[in-house]
């Protein structure tokens, strides 16, 4: 389980966290909703240490990882997997080789097996045949499901998703968000996704968690979130997540 | 006037502080080194990038560098009658400063310059950040291979930039010129001591080290834009530059 108490986080004297307190469900899938620049992914990058709070814990079961560093948090690191935005493949490896890399160079794998596991992975999220391609040659759906292959390769516990529909037409990033869900309910793993894709979101989410002014203002099923009666919160998730006009200028 | 000595301050604290990450970062890269998985596959890549293709530019530059030594050596020592020694001023000029030197700064220009752009794209794009969930430090899959690549591959440039400009010396001295080839290669062999070669071999090394450092380092600390990686490439070729050419007059001051 990831558990979040009090975490702090300023950039440049600007405020981003400001005492996030957030406990993720295990083998779900929880969406981190907010609006831009409220901090989301900056949340998620606490989650696996890539950035340490200037105050608050951060514990992966009964491990507090804020102040870990070298192998002992990479030793809680090899729970996890992330899908980022970009997908942030490798480009001067293939896909194979991309999707082998965390094999090869995590479990010192060689040979047929390598083969056997990247091939099952790639036509899992439907890219079979196409492992000899480059990243640059790849459709932006394409280069998120072959990130969502790699993630996979290690059968991890954790996996944190940042936006991975950005940039995707609505058909592209409604395959991804199956994809997701297909692999979440398939393999159990726990899934933390940051995203704006509302109302999407709402379909494919166990829990919604809204981050705004720094902290995590509702956390609930999804169907309770949507019946929320806060009106900001009823606001946001009407307009899309959208920054709605002022009143003087509707129409 | 105070403002003036608050930024002078501010600008002190903040090279001090440059200073402090950019030796953090080269011993942590050297701590990585030495704990298990070794990636020779990866020192031999780099090798083979920052080595055996700058060879073309490195002979090039040393060819035309004796040539034009030759050149202007000849001249100055006809006036005395001592083109005979033509040798030895050339191979003595290679060995000691022209090698070591030029070849870093070559070696910057190509190599190094390379190393921070590709760094600095894939911090910009997550690669390394990618790395890291993946529990792989970076600073051992990336940066120590690198390191270890200069730090070799650059003195064995360094050789091969001497011989070559020597050669180039001995084509406009000995075949342009008409100085007799006895006497040049028998100035080269005995004025070059052990001494003479020794200190190129330590400048070569530290020159290695100066660029892999702060190209990778530079790479590694980019801004997250198009701007910052374009500032970071210049930053990066400027630095080893200079520190390379100031390294060289320390160096020759204590091997003197």
């Amino acid at each position: 389980m990831i558990r979040l108490v009090g975490v702090e986080k300023k950039f440049a004297d600007q405020p981003v966290l400001q005492g996030v307190d957030l406990t993720i469900p295990v083998g779900k899938l929880t969406t981190i909703i907010g609006g831009s620049g409220s901090g989301k992914s900056v949340l998620l990058k606490h989650m696996i240490g890539l950035l340490q709070p200037d105050r608050g814990e951060i514990w992966i079961d009964d491990v507090e990882i804020s102040r870990l560093s070298g192998t002992r948090l990479n030793d809680v690191r090899k729970r996890f997997a992330m899908l980022f935005q970009g997908a942030a493949l490798f480009d001067s490896l293939s896909v194979f080789e991309n999707v082998a890399f965390p094999l090869r160079e995590k479990l010192r794998m060689k040979g047929l097996e390598v083969g056997r596991r990247v091939e099952e992975k790639l036509e899992e999220v439907g890219l079979a045949g196409m492992g000899h391609k480059f990243p640059a040659e790849l459709s932006g759906g394409m280069r998120k499901r072959a990130g969502l292959a790699r993630a996979l390769v290690m059968e991890p516990e954790i996996i944190l998703f940042d936006e991975p529909t950005t940039g995707l037409d609505p058909l592209l990033a409604k395959s991804i968000h199956d994809l997701i869900v297909a692999m979440q309910r398939r393999f159990g793993f726990t899934a933390v996704m940051v995203s704006h894709e509302i109302p999407e979101i709402f379909a494919i989410s166990d829990w919604v968690a809204m981050l705004r002014k720094g902290k995590i203002v509702l956390m609930a099923t999804a169907a309770e979130f949507q019946r929320t009666t806060d009106p900001e919160i009823q606001e946001f998730i009407s307009v899309g997540g959208t920054v709605a006009l002022p009143g003087s200028l509707v129409g | 006037m105070t403002n003036v000595i608050e930024q002078l301050g501010a600008w002190a604290v903040k090279s001090v502080q440059e200073m402090g990450r950019m030796l953090l970062f080269v011993l942590s890269a050297f701590a990585w080194l030495a704990r298990p998985p070794f990636r020779f596959h990866q020192i031999m890549k780099q090798l083979h990038f920052i080595g055996y293709r700058s060879t073309f530019v490195v002979v090039l530059t040393a060819g035309f560098t004796g040539m034009v030594l030759a050149l202007q050596g000849y001249y100055s020592l006809r006036k005395f009658g001592s083109e005979g020694l033509l040798g030895s001023a050339v191979a003595l000029s290679m060995i000691r400063e022209l090698g070591p030197v030029l070849a870093a700064l070559m070696v910057t220009a190509r190599a190094g310059s390379a190393m921070t752009a590709e760094i600095g794209i894939m911090r910009i794009t997550e690669q390394i950040d990618a790395l890291d969930t993946m529990a792989i430090n970076p600073r051992q899959y990336l940066i120590a291979p690198k390191l270890v690549a200069g730090v070799i591959g650059v003195p064995l440039l360094v050789a091969l930039f001497d011989v070559v400009g020597i050669y180039g010396g001995s084509l406009v001295g000995v075949d342009l010129l008409g100085v007799s080839k006895g006497a040049y290669w028998n100035s080269v062999e005995s004025a070059v001591e052990w001494k003479d070669v020794y200190g190129g071999i330590l400048k070569s090394i530290s020159f290695g080290l100066i660029i892999s450092w702060v190209c990778c380092y530079k790479g590694f600390y980019t801004r997250q834009s198009a701007e910052g990686l374009g500032s970071a490439t210049t930053e990066a070729v400027v630095l080893s530059s200079v520190l390379i050419l100031v390294g060289d007059y320390i160096l020759t001051s204590l091997l003197l």
